[in-house]
């Protein structure tokens, strides 16, 4: 493969992305890591953004090109609130990203899931992968990381989750991408949308549960050796 | 990102030498005419192919089994058939955000036909014919719609079906297929299709066809959607999955015989 790992590589987004729909909502999570090359140039980033009060886009791919993107489209829905009068529906948020993404899809280089709540449609949940295709789905995953979710959704997903198990949900998925990604990293970020609002959540590294081959951390070496012996009985 | 590196720095002119990769795909269409209209058939995969980054930009056109190795069975439940109008039914393979715009497009094309108020509708045979022109041009310019279509329908009793490829090559038959479906599911045709299929053997026809796809084509998924056009007008009927069959005693232990081998 002829892609370039040094430090001057492109601002990428290893990434491991969600948005999945509850009963009444959506939420979205992502990790925080962001490499140029093989140096990790952010490792607390935010890549849920904000496009309006009530619709949120998960970013993955070329950073630039996410936020570029991103940025455009909070632009033009802002207008369009202004305009219509009322909150912009998901639909035409992810019909915006669709846009930008498929009419230059030969320069851009960016997976996005759109993710929000509407009073016609409720929680939606769109995918809208390289290309500039627009899927409508109960959940997507994007990402270097989703490679090793799809196995773990097909088993683990059902309709009409709580807010609590979704969130629950999205917190293990994430880790366990962050566990075998090496792209994917930090800590885990989520953002809920209902029709009450909006609320974020962050879970560090020492919040999230630990996976084969983990161990608990420790302050030192020392702590260890000077731990009382274990009980024999 | 290394792909784009040598053009990206041509600034405005970098488009000039377009062409595309495809992204998300959808695997065969197959369709055929049968005694009331058209029966048109396609699974319901949507394949994300992850490799391309190996390869530099292409110059010529080129088909995407360039890349061999990487590939996800990501969507399940992408619709690859809808109704275009009164009269027609198209089925698409390749780059699905492309024939998410060739929809568009049809959308356009069929509301200005309503629009005009005149009791006349387009037909399937003038929406194969718009199709060839948008497809053809578009590869003509380096940047095609990087789709391989099925177009069939009725009207005025009378049953049509074509196809259109990415580069513009049109043709009409008494059956059709997009990719691997003209290499697996035609030779099936050529021997088993005739005039005045019932529905039932249609259908039957169809199933046998998908199912050879589902065993032999990589990018197929076991999610079903048959799509019928009459005079009387479209049904696409809900998605299912065809049982398959493994009870072959040469699968049991096929390496006994000669051990490493496969």
């Amino acid at each position: 493969m002829d892609l370039d790992m040094s430090i001057n590589a492109p601002h990428s987004m290893g990434t491991t992305i969600i948005g999945v729909t509850y009963n009444g909502g959506v939420v979205l999570g992502a990790d925080s890591r962001t490499s140029t090359g093989m140096y990790v140039a952010n490792r607390a980033s935010d890549k849920i953004t904000q496009l309006t009060d009530n619709v949120y886009v998960c970013r993955s791919g070329s950073a630039a090109d996410s936020q570029i993107v991103s940025d455009y489209v909070r632009y033009f829905l802002h207008q369009h609130t202004i305009q219509l009068g009322q909150p912009a529906t998901v639909k035409v948020a992810a019909n915006l990203i669709r846009l930008i993404s498929y009419n230059n899809k030969n320069m851009l280089e960016t997976g996005l899931i759109v993710g929000g709540w509407d009073k016609y449609e409720g929680g939606k949940i769109y995918g809208i992968p390289l290309g500039g295709t627009l899927i409508e789905q109960p959940f997507a995953i994007g990402g270097s990381g989703s490679s090793y979710l799809y196995g773990f959704f097909d088993q683990e997903w059902k309709e009409g989750m709580t807010k609590d198990e979704a969130e629950k949900l999205v917190v293990k998925a994430v880790s366990l991408a962050i566990a075998r990604d090496g792209a994917s990293g930090g800590v885990v970020r989520t953002v809920i949308i209902n029709s009450e609002g909006v609320t974020r959540n962050f879970y560090p590294g020492d919040k999230l549960p630990l996976w084969h081959e983990e161990l608990e951390p420790q302050n030192s070496l020392l702590d260890i050796l000077n731990a009382p012996e274990p009980m024999n009985t | 990102m290394a792909s784009k590196q040598p053009d990206a720095l041509l600034g405005p002119e970098s488009d000039s030498q377009r062409t595309q990769y495809p992204y998300v795909t959808g695997t065969s269409v197959v369709a055929i005419k049968y005694k009331d209209g058209i029966l048109m058939a396609s699974d319901m995969g949507g394949d994300m192919i992850y490799c391309l980054i190996a390869h530099g930009l292409p110059v010529k056109v080129t088909m995407p089994e360039l890349c061999s190795y990487g590939s996800t069975l990501r969507y399940k439940s992408v619709e690859r058939i809808k109704p275009i109008g009164k009269h027609s039914l198209l089925g698409a393979s390749g780059e699905i955000s492309d024939f998410q715009e060739i929809l568009r497009y049809l959308d356009e094309l069929i509301l200005y036909d309503n629009m005009w108020d005149d009791g006349n509708s387009l037909g399937p045979k003038e929406v194969h014919n718009y199709l060839t022109r948008i497809m053809y041009n578009r590869r003509n310019k380096f940047n095609p719609l990087w789709n391989s279509l099925v177009l069939g329908g009725v009207k005025n009793g009378q049953k049509y079906l074509g196809t259109v490829s990415m580069i513009g090559v049109n043709f009409e038959d008494d059956h059709v297929a997009s990719g691997f479906g003209n290499h697996l599911a035609r030779p099936i045709l050529r021997q088993e299709w005739h005039e005045n299929l019932s529905f039932e053997d249609g259908v039957r026809l169809l199933e046998k066809c998908m199912l050879i796809l589902l065993y032999r084509d990589r990018s197929a998924v076991n999610k079903f959607q048959i799509a019928k056009i009459t005079e009387e007008g479209v049904t696409i009927h809900q998605p299912y999955s065809l049982k398959t069959n493994w009870e072959f005693s040469a699968f049991q232990n096929p390496s006994q015989g000669a051990v490493g081998s496969w």
